[in-house]
């Protein structure tokens, strides 16, 4: 076998060069984070925490340039968030536009604000799809949690999405508090008809990472729930599709974090920053475009943040000549970034990384770190986290 | 089991993207890329149309024969991942 490895580094060094080359195929999905406003409080919010201070939402008009630019380049999802997207009075008009585009548009939300007369004005503007976030199957841990008196409301807003013939798509962030009640939650989006159940295992950035230690969950924990899950999942069959994301601190390979950076997803702030992830705005030696400034075909093809870690030059060891790098792309450069302090570190979720061990240890010092109070998100302790902008 | 009169599901879109030049079945959150034999067949699948009858359309607009067992195959996988009712 000499030859293979004697022609192995000259076909990577080709490869390397195919994609330097290579142009950006099209975005296929846009976020648009119409605001970071939110009457909910959640622990675990993944927004930046800096949200009380960046000001200045995009205006109707500029939302609906927003999504004709991105349509034409091939965008075809297109997912309004925040925040709560229903604090925007212009969500109506905005979703009609985006139908009108031709996008299949899906409304992620906490369910407060969705009246009878707005979930009717959204059904005649054309939304396709609502997804209710829930946060545990009891009204304690649920209006605990979110830090607000919610539970009725979203079991009402559940039944006026059904009442509407949207599909549903439920989601519950897990974590060490309602992990043990993962079946009482199957239990509930099966009450409720959701199409999808989306039990999310917490992702530790923003709010979750200030409150970590808070949210950590065990392995035994783990295991037992994702039992549980299979086990609904061989009863109920089609009924309802139970979507468990990994608990990537206790794996061993990094998830393929946005499918590779700049791939096919587009995410617009409020403030218009364009991101090639929802939380990247946080990371260093990114420079993040505005689409005030710039359009957005060149945001997404030329931009130095579109490129910063796109295809693999970027790559240092072990990712560089990993045979698994096509897999995951090196993971999550907001979680390198977090648990290293360089984004252009491999993902130390990965057991190949030799930061590892930082993993490990977040996972077992947390028990011990909870004397630390817990923060629940407001624009109050946003401005103390960041005492100026 | 493959119904006599295959109808795309109300969950799902169908629709031509310009940008990838091909069909795509849109649900919430989730794009299918199909490739283009899959996409004509989905295309017949209006609820109206037998399967036999999508296969000799199909025969007869591509100038092939022997179709049936493709057609089955995609109506089944289709019928596995809830794209047909």
């Amino acid at each position: 076998m000499a030859g293979s490895t004697e022609f192995a580094p000259v076909s990577e060094a080709l490869s390397l060069l195919a994609a330097k080359t290579h142009p950006a195929g099209p975005p296929l999905w846009l976020l648009a984070e119409l605001t970071y406003q939110c009457p909910l409080h959640c622990v675990f919010c993944y927004n930046p925490t800096q949200h009380a201070r960046i000001k200045d939402e995009l205006t109707t008009a500029q939302w609906v340039d927003v999504m004709r630019q991105a349509r034409k380049l091939g965008a075809a999802q297109l997912g309004f968030s925040g925040g709560e997207p229903l604090v925007r009075d212009d969500l109506e008009e905005l979703v009609q536009e985006a139908h009108a585009l031709g996008y299949y548009t899906n409304l992620i939300t906490s369910g407060v604000g969705l009246t009878e007369t707005r979930a009717q004005r959204l059904k005649d503007a054309g939304l396709d799809h609502v997804q209710l976030s829930f946060q545990d199957s009891t009204r304690e841990l649920n209006d605990f949690l979110s830090h607000t008196k919610t539970f009725e409301l979203k079991q009402k807003v559940a039944r006026l999405i059904k009442a509407h013939d949207w599909p549903m798509v439920m989601n519950c962030v897990l974590h060490r508090h309602n992990l043990p009640h993962v079946g009482q939650i199957i239990e509930m989006a099966l009450a409720l008809d959701a199409e999808y159940l989306e039990l999310a295992n917490t992702q530790y950035y923003g709010w979750a990472w200030v409150n970590r230690d808070h949210l950590m969950p065990t392995h035994e924990q783990l295991i037992e729930a994702e039992a549980v899950v299979n086990r609904y999942r061989e009863k109920i069959g089609q009924r309802c599709k139970l979507l468990f994301v990994v608990p990537d601190y206790f794996e061993q390979r990094p998830k393929a974090c946005m499918n590779g950076w700049g791939s096919v997803f587009l995410s617009v702030a409020p403030d218009g920053v364009a991101m090639p992830c929802h939380n990247a705005r946080d990371l260093p030696g990114l420079k993040l475009p505005n689409v005030r400034d710039m359009a957005l075909a060149d945001i997404w093809q030329k931009s130095q943040a579109f490129n910063a870690f796109r295809g693999e030059d970027w790559m240092k060891p072990p990712c560089r000549s990993c045979d698994e790098r096509h897999n995951d792309f090196g993971g999550c450069h907001c979680q390198a970034f977090l648990i290293t302090g360089d984004a252009t570190q491999a993902d130390p979720v990965c057991s190949k990384s030799p930061h590892h061990e930082k993993v490990v240890q977040l996972v077992k010092q947390a028990p011990a770190m909870r004397h630390i109070p817990i923060v629940f998100r407001s624009d109050a302790e946003s401005r103390v986290l960041h005492p100026q902008a | 089991m493959i119904p006599s009169r295959p109808k795309l599901s109300r969950r799902f879109r169908l629709q031509y993207e310009e940008a990838q030049s091909r069909w795509v079945l849109l649900y919430p959150e989730g794009m299918v890329q199909l490739n283009d034999s899959a996409a004509e067949i989905l295309k017949r699948c209006d609820g109206e149309r037998t399967v036999p009858g999508i296969v000799s359309e199909l025969e007869a607009a591509f100038s092939v024969q022997g179709l049936t067992p493709q057609v089955e195959s995609l109506l089944e996988e289709g019928g596995r991942r809830g794209w047909i009712d």
